[in-house]
């Protein structure tokens, strides 16, 4: 392009005025590139950071270069942290970047942090140290306490957003509500769901009451159906609500002042919740459930069958729905009847020790494919699948973004042939051409791989769980997916070769996760050698805990002596579990002692 | 029924799974984690003990030393170098055994561990399981390690209603680590008479042999499993010792 050698006679604020209308962060980043004078008009304008991989930066260099900073998004552990693969106290700690925040960032407002680890003191610093502070998003995060919650809640003056996602929070009583200032806070958007305790309810009334701005609120499952009614009461503009504990008798006056109060909201999009709903709470929904987009009954094991139905038939603008698997088929068939509008589905396990019988099949999506053809984001867990079906449901939804398919049993076959999945998901990356997550299960071969190589361009995440049988498995992918960001791979057979084929990749993409495969200490030692720009982890369990048992179990605090352990052995030895990622930052220096840096 | 998880060998050929050990010598010294009296006919009797309940409450290990043994009605005054099949309770073979032991995989089914916790404490419709579900509010992942096996494993004691479950489970889980030579136990170690005992330290740090106390006991104050060799059982090793079999 040759606007460069024209821009080069504008004056700085107006390449920064240009700059402003890209919003896209990569865009940012891309312009940051070309030379040096944009490089710190970018930096020195540049609002909003996402940093995907906390490890792949130290955060007084983030802070240092981004000295405007308004909204910084991080992200910790890998996403297998998820389900207890990361061991705790991995790391992940938001402390050092709040610090580095603290000294160069002072316009901070808006923190967003995802499987991270945050203390109470942490938040106590976030809130003292930015005094433009609005919006707090944690999701995933543990480490803190109510007690943090009242820290942000009393000294936040002008917040706005207090989202609590999912996390471990220690529960230490409800004080933490009436810690909100006493004037008219300007709360938007509330979420404390995830909180397991108690709440305060007079507090919370009265908090509702002194929030006029409030459009989103989600309750935790202690807040009953008469303080939700007073609440709804209170906020007639409520866009997003999630219920607290829905049971209420029939004549009770809750249940009278619940259904004057949902009427009253005319606004209302998004519903969750839904904590021991009964059918008859169900009912008072009905009216509003025409111009809901959004609906999420998967921590409702009680909404199934009838009751289901009824509800859902309603739902036909539906854009969202989380569900659990209880629904059945039936249900499953109900929605792909009504719900037209459907773009995002999610069915969740309902018994999570697989051992009651199936109640959604490929029956079940693929009814769903044919009714919702706008469908783009699918997460579904089944006992069974077939290629046909799989076949057919990317005929009818070629829109998918994001496909991820978890057959609760490992390993298992297309019952139908007793052939390999291979063909199905092959479907799926051959006709959506847009695919950008994907994650697959069931019985499969290499050839499974082959495909997703050759078809999915578009390809960003990869997740693969008892899959393949060699190395060119992962080497197709390695190979095919030049947009591949993450991939993580458990129990599969790829092993040093797969790893060393095309070690380069790996700089041009986020992270690498493989536990339970087939890769050893010598292949690991190679890529590390080999690539100086990553951080090739090791987490190994079990070494630190010999040295324990060699100290008559008293737990002693190694220091990360970790030549200790790598040169002294045998390097053929197995590695559990490989974390790689890209980073600017070397070595980690926070590293626990079974996390060895090759 | 579905097929049983297959475990893999990391120390072998993969996909291996080596209960069919290449020698019929070490087949015999495969780790057995059995419950006296449980019927594996092929296999020697090399087996892990697990105590039958007793009255007296937690047996510690310097108890043990001095008792020379186990002092439960069912054993007599065999100590525990004897094989461990003679005189044993008799257990009943539960039916339907297979479901409720199969092998755990950490972080598998793929779900959010908060949300896995969250359900836990939901009651659900028509499930038998419901009241086994509520029993804790977590997962309530444990170590698992073996003396001499290179990795650690990880069990949910949630998932298991009795010693037995339990015991088939790990005897799954660490049947690819005694024999198919692992480079750090030479099969002489296991011919020589080291039976495995199943051991686990409990919330006050002490280290207990499992099966004295009631099941539900037992799976509050497990913090982590260990499968010591036997003779390692009677008392702490010495710390030599330990040296020589990691090396």
């Amino acid at each position: 392009m040759k606007v460069q050698s024209a821009m080069f006679y504008f004056p700085e604020e107006v390449i920064e005025h240009i700059f402003s209308f890209l919003t896209h962060h990569p865009d940012r980043n891309t312009v940051s590139t070309v030379c040096k004078a944009w490089y710190k008009i970018e930096r020195l304008s540049r609002c909003e950071v996402f940093v995907g991989n906390c490890y792949a930066i130290r955060p007084d260099r983030a802070a240092a270069r981004f000295p405007g900073l308004r909204s910084l998004t991080l992200k910790g552990k890998p996403h297998f942290a998820d389900f207890d693969l990361v061991p705790p106290d991995w790391g992940g700690l938001a402390g050092p970047w709040i610090e580095a925040m603290a000294r160069s960032c002072p316009n901070l407002e808006e923190l967003r942090m995802k499987r991270m680890v945050v203390s109470d003191e942490s938040l106590e610093l976030l809130v003292h140290a930015f005094p433009n502070f609005k919006a707090l998003v944690l999701v995933s995060c543990e480490g803190f306490s109510t007690d943090g919650l009242a820290a942000v809640a009393r000294s936040c003056k002008s917040l706005r957003e207090l989202d609590l996602q999912e996390n471990e929070i220690e529960d230490r009583g409800p004080r933490w509500l009436n810690s909100f200032p006493d004037m008219c806070t300007s709360l938007v958007s509330l979420n404390f769901a995830c909180l397991k305790g108690e709440v305060n309810l007079k507090s919370l009334e009265r908090l509702v009451c002194r929030s006029p701005n409030l459009k989103c609120l989600r309750l935790n499952r202690a807040v009953p159906v008469e303080t939700l009614a007073k609440i709804m009461n209170q906020c007639p503009n409520l866009e997003d609500l999630g219920t607290g504990s829905l049971l209420a008798d029939q004549f009770s006056e809750a249940y009278v002042s619940l259904i004057s109060a949902l009427q009253k909201c005319k606004k209302l999009r998004s519903l969750s919740g839904f904590w021991d709903a009964s059918p008859l709470c169900l009912l008072a929904v009905y009216p509003i459930c025409a111009n809901l987009t959004g609906l999420n009954l998967s921590y409702a094991p009680t909404v199934q069958g009838q009751d289901f139905i009824n509800l859902i038939q309603h739902c036909v603008k539906l854009l969202r729905l989380w569900v659990l698997d209880s629904v059945g088929d039936k249900g499953l068939a109900v929605v792909a009847s009504a719900c037209k509008e459907l773009q995002e589905l999610r069915v969740f396990p309902s018994d999570l020790f697989a051992a009651g019988p199936a109640t959604v099949t490929e029956e079940g999506l693929v009814a769903i494919s044919t009714g919702c053809p706008k469908l783009n984001s699918l997460l579904y867990f089944c006992h069974s699948m077939t290629n046909s079906a799989l076949i057919t449901v990317s005929k009818n939804c070629p829109n998918f973004t994001r496909f991820r398919l978890c057959i609760l049993e490992p390993r298992k076959p297309d019952p139908a042939t007793n052939e390999p999945l291979d063909e199905g998901f092959g479907a799926v990356v051959k006709t959506c051409k847009n695919l950008r997550r994907f994650s697959i299960s069931g019985l499969l071969t290499d050839q499974v791989f082959y495909y997703i190589g050759k078809y999915a361009k578009a390809l960003e995440m990869l997740s693969i769980a008892f899959a393949g049988d060699t190395d060119q498995g992962m080497t197709y992918v390695l190979n095919g997916c030049k947009n591949l960001r993450k991939l993580e791979i458990r129990d599969c057979p790829f092993g040093d070769g797969a790893l060393l084929a095309d070690v380069t990749k790996y700089e041009t993409m986020r992270s690498l996760w493989m536990s339970s495969c087939d890769i050893s200490l010598r292949g690991c030692k190679a890529l590390a050698t080999k690539m100086p720009s990553l951080n090739v982890e090791i987490i190994n369990e079990w070494e630190a805990e010999m040295e324990e048992n060699l100290n008559n179990g008293v737990a002693e605090v190694i220091s990360n002596n970790n030549n200790k352990h790598i040169n002294n052995g045998n390097d053929e030895r197995k590695v559990e579990k490989l974390y790689v990622y890209r980073t600017v930052g070397g070595p980690r220096t926070d590293a626990p002692d079974f996390v060895w840096t090759l | 029924m579905s097929p049983p998880l297959v475990e893999h060998n990391y120390m072998g050929p993969s996909g291996a799974l080596s209960t069919e050990a290449s020698s019929p010598d070490l087949r015999q010294t495969e780790l057995r984690l059995g419950l006296p009296g449980s019927e594996s006919p092929e296999r020697k009797q090399l087996t892990l003990e697990l105590l039958p309940p007793s009255a007296k409450g937690k047996r510690g290990f310097s108890e043990l030393k001095k008792d020379g043994g186990p002092s439960g009605d069912n054993l007599g005054s065999q100590g525990k170098e004897d094989k461990c099949n003679k005189g044993k309770l008799e257990e009943k073979k539960p039916t339907g055994a297979a479901p409720a032991a199969k092998a755990q995989v950490v972080g598998w089914p793929p779900i959010r561990s908060y949300r896995k916790n969250t359900m836990a404490i939901t009651p659900s419709k028509n499930k038998e399981d419901a009241a086994e579900a509520k029993q804790g509010a977590s997962c309530l992942y444990v170590k698992v390690s073996m003396d001499g096996a290179p990795y650690l494993r990880k069990v949910d004691l949630q998932t298991y209603k009795n010693y037995r479950d339990l015991s088939t489970a790990l005897e799954k889980m660490f049947s690819g680590f005694t024999s198919g030579g692992s480079a750090h136990v030479g099969p002489t170690d296991l011919i020589n008479g080291s039976e495995f005992v199943l051991t686990y330290e409990d919330k006050d740090g002490d280290w207990m042999l499992v099966g004295d106390v009631p099941w539900e006991m037992f799976a509050e104050s497990c913090r982590r499993l260990r499968i010591m060799k036997g003779s390692d059982a009677i008392g702490l090793a010495p710390r030599g010792e330990k040296s020589k079999i990691r090396n």
